[in-house]
C-alpha cells in the first residue's frame, strides 16, 4: 500500500523528458511539448532567416519551420541524411521542428533532481537551459524549448533584418 | 459556477440574436413594402421573443426590458389589434438597431442604456399605451374570432422535451394565469419503473382553459416547445358548435404546417467554427497530394496484375476531388448574407435625400468564400452610398431628364469564368467627364484630358489623390474614397472597373476570386528554388535583351518595357538564393503590378501555371518580407508565394535611399 502511494506521488511530481543527442552531449526536451519524431526530409529555405532556421516543411498541410539545434548552438553539421532526426515540438500554439543527431531515451525527472546549470562554458548558451540532471551515470541538460525560436529570437531577427535592409539600400 | 457556465453561451446568444435581428429587419422591410403575410409578422415577433428570453436568461436586463416593450407592440399587431402602419414599421426598425447596439455593448462588456435607447423606449411605450386606449381596433379583431368561451388543448410532449429546458408545469401555471384550468394526465405511455428514464417525458396532457383568452396568448405559452411536442389547440365555441372534437384537428392544421416548414429550415444548418473547417480543408488537401503521389507511382507500373490497383487509384482520384470540392464549399456562403443589409440602407438613404429608389437585387444565391464576403461588404456599401447620393437624381431632376421619377439601383452577382462578378449599377446622372478632367488637372493627376477615352477618364476617380474633403456630408462625394474601394478589392485579389454614360447611369463591376484559400499562380524557378507569383498581379512575361537594360548608380537595373522604364527586381538577390546567378538575358522578366506600380521580377525560368492552396507562414513562423504565404506542391514539398505589393514597397524603399 505504502509503495503504491509513494510511487503515485512521484509520478505526480516527476516530468518526462525525451532525450536527444547532440555531439557527445545529451539534452532533454519536455515530452509534453513533443508532437512527433520524424526522419529528415528536405525543407524549403526561407529568405532572410537566420542560419540555424533551415527552412519550412509540410507537416500534413501545416507549414512548419525547422531549426537545427547544432547550428543553433554554434556547432557545424556535416550532412543531412535519412537517419538525421527531426523532433516536432509545439510551444505556445506554434509548431516547429528541431533537428538533432539522434533520439535516445525517455527519462523521468523529479523537480528535486534538477540542478541549476553552472556557468562553465558548455557548447550551449545557458540561457536556453532549464537545468541539468543526472540519469544513472549520464548527465542530461534540460532544454527550455520555449526559448529556442522566440520571442527574443524574433526581436533579434527583426534587428538583424533591419540591418540587412539598410545594407541592401546602401 | 453558474456564471461561468452561462458566459460560454454569450457568444452563441449574441450570434443568434444578430441572426434574429436580420430576419426581423427583412420581414419588416417586406411589410413596409405592403406585403400582407401573417407569417412575416410572426417572424418579427418570434425574433424579438427569442432575444427577450435569451437576454433575460443571461441577465442582460436592459436588453430584455427594451425588447419586452418592442415585443408588446408587435404582439398588438400580431393579434390584429393594431394595423401594420408605416409608423410602426419605422419604430420597430429603429428598435432593431437599438437592440443590435445594446447587444454589441453587452458583448464588449460595457452594458448600459443609452439616452437614445431611453428615448426610443419612451416612444415605444407611448405607442403601446396609446394603442390599448383605442378599443375600436381590438373589437374589430375580436369580432370575427367568434365568441370563444375557452380552449381545449391536447399536449403530448416528445420524450426529450424536458432536456430542452422546458417544464410543462411552468407552462400550465402560465395558462392558469389566464383563467380556470383543468388538467388531466394520460400516463398510458409510462414504462415500468425499472426501465424508466428519469429525464424523459412520458406523460400526455389534456387541458381545458375555461376563459376566452386570445389564440395568440394560448399559443404563446407553447412557443418554446414548438416542434418538440404534438399540440392541438381547439377553441370551445359557444352554442352552435356541438361537435368541437370532430372539427378540431382540421382547423389548426394549416397554421401548424407553416410552422413546421419554418422549423425544418432552421434545423438544416449547423454552426461550425471556421477553424474546424480549415482543419478539414487541410486534411483533404493532404489527401489530394497523397493521391497524386500514388498516381505518379502507378504510371510507371506495367504489371497486368496491378490493373486493380490502377482502377482503385482512379476511383480514389475521383472521390478525393469530389471530397475536396464539397469541403471547400462549406466555407462558401451565399452573397445574400452581404446583400441583405442593402434594402435597409437604400431605404434610409433615399428617405434622407428625398429620392425615390428601387433596389433590384439579383443573383443573391451566388456563393463566395466567407473571408471574401466579410471584406466585400464595406466597399459595396461605399459604392451604394455614392450611387444614391450622387448618381441618382431627385425626382424633379429625373423628370426633367425624361426619366421616371423612381431611380433603379441594381446589385447583381454572377459567375464569370473562375471568378465572381458583382455589379452595382444605377440609372442616374452618370459621370460628368468635363468635371472629372477639370478636377484631375486641378489635383495634378493628369496634365490634360485630351486623347483620353471616356473609360480612362472614369478610371481617374480611383486615383488616390482624387478624393476631396470638400464634400462633408455624412454620405460621400462621388469619388471620395474610391481609391479605398479599389484597394480593398485588390487586397482580396480582385479588380474593380467602371463604365459610365453621362445622363444614363454608372456601373461598377467588381471581379473577385472565388476564394482566398486558393490562388492561381505561375511557378517560377529561381536558383535552385521554386516560387509562386500570383497570376492576378501579372501584367506580362517578357524576355529582355541585354541592350534594353541600363544599370543605374547603386547597382539597380532598369529595362525598357514598351515606352516606360521599369526597375528589375531580381528574386535571386532579394531572397538570397544559392546557385548560379543568371545574366539578365538568360532569364525571364515577369512584369507585375502592385499598389499601382509596375516592376519587373527577374526569374530564371517559368515552370508552369497551377492553383495553389494558400497556407500561412505566420501560423508557426513569422512574416517574411516579400513572401505572402506558402503552398504545397504536387510532390509534397513547400513553395513560397511572392508578395507583389511587399516587393514593390521594398523596391520603393531602395529607390528612396
Amino acid at each position: 500500500m505504502n509503495q503504491t502511494a509513494s510511487s503515485a506521488a512521484v509520478a505526480e511530481e516527476a516530468a518526462q523528458y525525451l532525450t536527444v543527442n547532440l555531439g557527445s552531449e545529451e539534452y532533454g526536451v519536455d515530452i509534453l511539448a513533443v508532437r512527433e519524431i520524424r526522419g529528415w526530409t528536405p525543407v524549403t529555405r526561407i529568405p532572410q532567416a537566420p542560419s540555424y532556421v533551415l527552412g519550412v516543411l509540410n507537416l500534413r498541410g501545416a507549414i512548419v519551420p525547422v531549426l537545427d539545434l547544432r547550428l543553433r548552438f554554434g556547432l557545424t553539421r556535416e550532412e543531412y541524411t535519412a537517419t538525421t532526426v527531426c523532433v516536432i515540438v509545439m510551444v505556445a500554439g506554434r509548431q516547429f521542428g528541431v533537428v538533432v543527431d539522434a533520439v535516445s531515451d525517455v527519462v523521468e525527472v523529479a523537480p528535486s533532481g534538477i540542478r541549476p546549470v553552472p556557468d562553465m562554458g558548455t557548447t550551449v548558451d545557458t540561457e536556453y537551459l532549464k537545468g541539468l540532471t543526472s540519469v544513472g551515470e549520464r548527465m542530461v541538460l534540460l532544454l527550455d524549448v520555449d526559448r529556442l525560436l522566440q520571442p527574443q529570437d524574433a526581436q533579434m531577427l527583426d534587428a538583424a533584418l533591419a540591418a540587412t535592409d539598410t545594407k541592401a539600400v546602401a | 459556477m453558474s456564471k461561468v457556465d452561462l458566459a460560454q453561451f454569450h457568444k452563441a446568444f449574441h450570434e443568434e440574436s444578430l441572426d434574429g435581428l436580420d430576419a426581423m429587419e427583412q420581414a419588416l422591410l417586406a411589410l413596409d413594402e405592403g406585403a400582407e403575410d401573417p407569417e412575416l409578422i410572426n417572424v418579427v415577433f418570434r425574433a424579438a421573443h427569442s432575444i427577450k428570453g435569451g437576454a433575460a436568461t443571461f441577465g442582460f436586463a436592459d436588453v430584455a426590458a427594451f425588447t419586452h416593450v418592442a415585443e408588446n407592440l408587435m404582439d398588438e399587431v400580431r393579434s390584429g389589434r393594431r394595423p401594420m402602419e408605416k409608423a410602426v414599421v419605422e419604430l420597430l426598425l429603429r428598435s432593431g438597431d437599438i437592440i443590435r447596439d445594446m447587444l454589441s455593448l453587452q458583448m464588449a462588456g460595457q452594458p448600459g442604456a443609452s439616452a437614445e435607447s431611453q428615448a426610443l423606449l419612451a416612444e415605444l411605450s407611448a405607442m403601446v399605451a396609446g394603442g390599448s386606449a383605442v378599443p375600436a381596433a381590438a373589437a374589430k379583431a375580436a369580432a370575427p374570432a367568434e365568441a370563444i368561451e375557452g380552449w381545449d388543448i391536447a399536449f403530448r410532449p416528445f420524450d426529450y422535451l424536458l432536456k430542452t429546458g422546458n417544464d410543462p408545469a411552468r407552462m400550465f401555471r402560465e395558462l392558469q394565469g389566464m383563467g380556470p384550468l383543468s388538467v388531466s394526465t394520460d400516463a398510458s405511455a409510462l414504462p415500468p419503473l425499472a426501465s424508466m428514464d428519469p429525464t424523459a417525458s412520458y406523460l400526455a396532457y389534456t387541458l381545458g382553459l375555461a376563459a376566452g383568452a386570445k389564440r395568440a396568448a394560448v399559443e404563446g405559452v407553447f412557443d418554446w416547445v414548438d416542434g418538440d411536442c404534438d399540440l392541438t389547440i381547439t377553441p370551445r365555441v359557444a352554442a352552435p358548435a356541438p361537435a368541437p372534437a370532430a372539427a378540431a384537428p382540421a382547423a389548426p392544421a394549416a397554421p401548424r404546417a407553416v410552422r413546421e416548414v419554418a422549423t425544418n429550415s432552421e434545423a438544416s444548418s449547423v454552426r461550425v467554427g471556421i477553424e474546424k473547417i480549415d482543419t478539414l480543408i487541410n486534411l483533404v488537401g493532404e489527401l489530394v497530394i497523397t493521391q497524386s503521389m500514388l498516381s505518379q507511382f502507378h504510371d510507371g507500373v506495367q504489371d497486368a496484375q496491378l490493373e486493380m490497383l490502377r482502377q482503385g487509384l482512379a476511383q480514389l482520384a475521383r472521390h478525393t476531388r469530389e471530397l475536396q470540392e464539397s469541403v471547400m464549399s462549406i466555407r462558401m456562403l451565399p452573397i445574400s448574407t452581404v446583400f441583405n443589409r442593402f434594402p435597409r440602407l437604400v431605404r434610409d438613404l433615399a428617405q434622407k435625400l428625398d429620392k425615390k429608389v428601387v433596389l433590384d437585387l439579383r443573383g443573391e444565391t451566388t456563393e463566395l468564400d466567407k473571408t471574401v464576403l466579410e471584406k466585400i461588404g464595406d466597399p459595396l456599401v461605399h459604392l451604394v452610398r455614392n450611387a444614391i447620393d450622387h448618381g441618382l437624381e431627385v425626382p424633379a431632376k429625373r423628370q426633367a431628364a425624361g426619366k421616371g421619377d423612381t431611380g433603379t439601383l441594381r446589385m447583381e452577382a454572377f459567375h464569370r469564368g473562375g471568378s465572381i462578378v458583382v455589379e452595382v449599377a444605377d440609372d442616374g446622372a452618370g459621370l460628368n467627364r468635363d468635371a472629372i478632367v477639370a478636377k484631375a488637372i486641378q489635383r495634378g493627376i493628369i496634365a490634360s484630358g485630351d486623347g483620353m477615352t471616356d473609360d480612362q477618364v472614369a478610371e481617374l476617380i480611383f486615383e488616390a489623390g482624387f478624393s476631396t474633403a470638400a464634400a462633408t456630408t455624412d454620405l460621400s462625394g462621388r469619388g471620395v474614397g474610391m481609391d479605398v474601394v479599389r484597394r480593398n478589392v485588390m487586397d482580396l485579389g480582385g479588380t474593380v472597373g467602371i463604365t459610365s454614360k453621362y445622363g444614363q447611369g454608372t456601373t461598377f463591376t467588381i471581379t473577385l476570386p472565388l476564394t482566398l484559400a486558393i490562388i492561381d499562380g505561375l511557378t517560377a524557378a529561381v536558383g535552385e528554388e521554386t516560387y509562386i507569383v500570383p497570376l492576378v498581379s501579372i501584367v506580362e512575361s517578357v524576355q529582355v535583351k541585354a541592350e534594353n537594360v541600363r544599370s543605374v548608380v547603386g547597382g539597380g537595373e532598369l529595362f525598357r518595357f514598351r515606352d516606360e522604364w521599369l526597375p528589375i527586381v531580381r528574386l535571386f538577390d532579394v531572397f538570397g538564393c544559392s546557385g548560379p546567378r543568371r545574366a539578365v538575358d538568360e532569364g525571364i522578366v515577369i512584369v507585375v503590378e502592385g499598389e499601382g506600380t509596375r516592376i519587373g521580377l527577374f526569374v530564371d525560368e517559368l515552370i508552369g501555371q497551377q492553383q495553389a492552396v494558400v497556407k500561412s507562414l505566420e501560423a508557426n513562423y513569422r512574416r517574411v518580407t516579400g513572401i505572402s504565404g506558402a503552398t504545397i506542391l504536387a510532390d509534397g514539398s513547400v513553395a513560397l508565394i511572392t508578395d507583389i505589393a511587399g516587393l514593390v514597397r521594398l523596391q520603393g524603399r531602395r529607390k528612396a535611399a
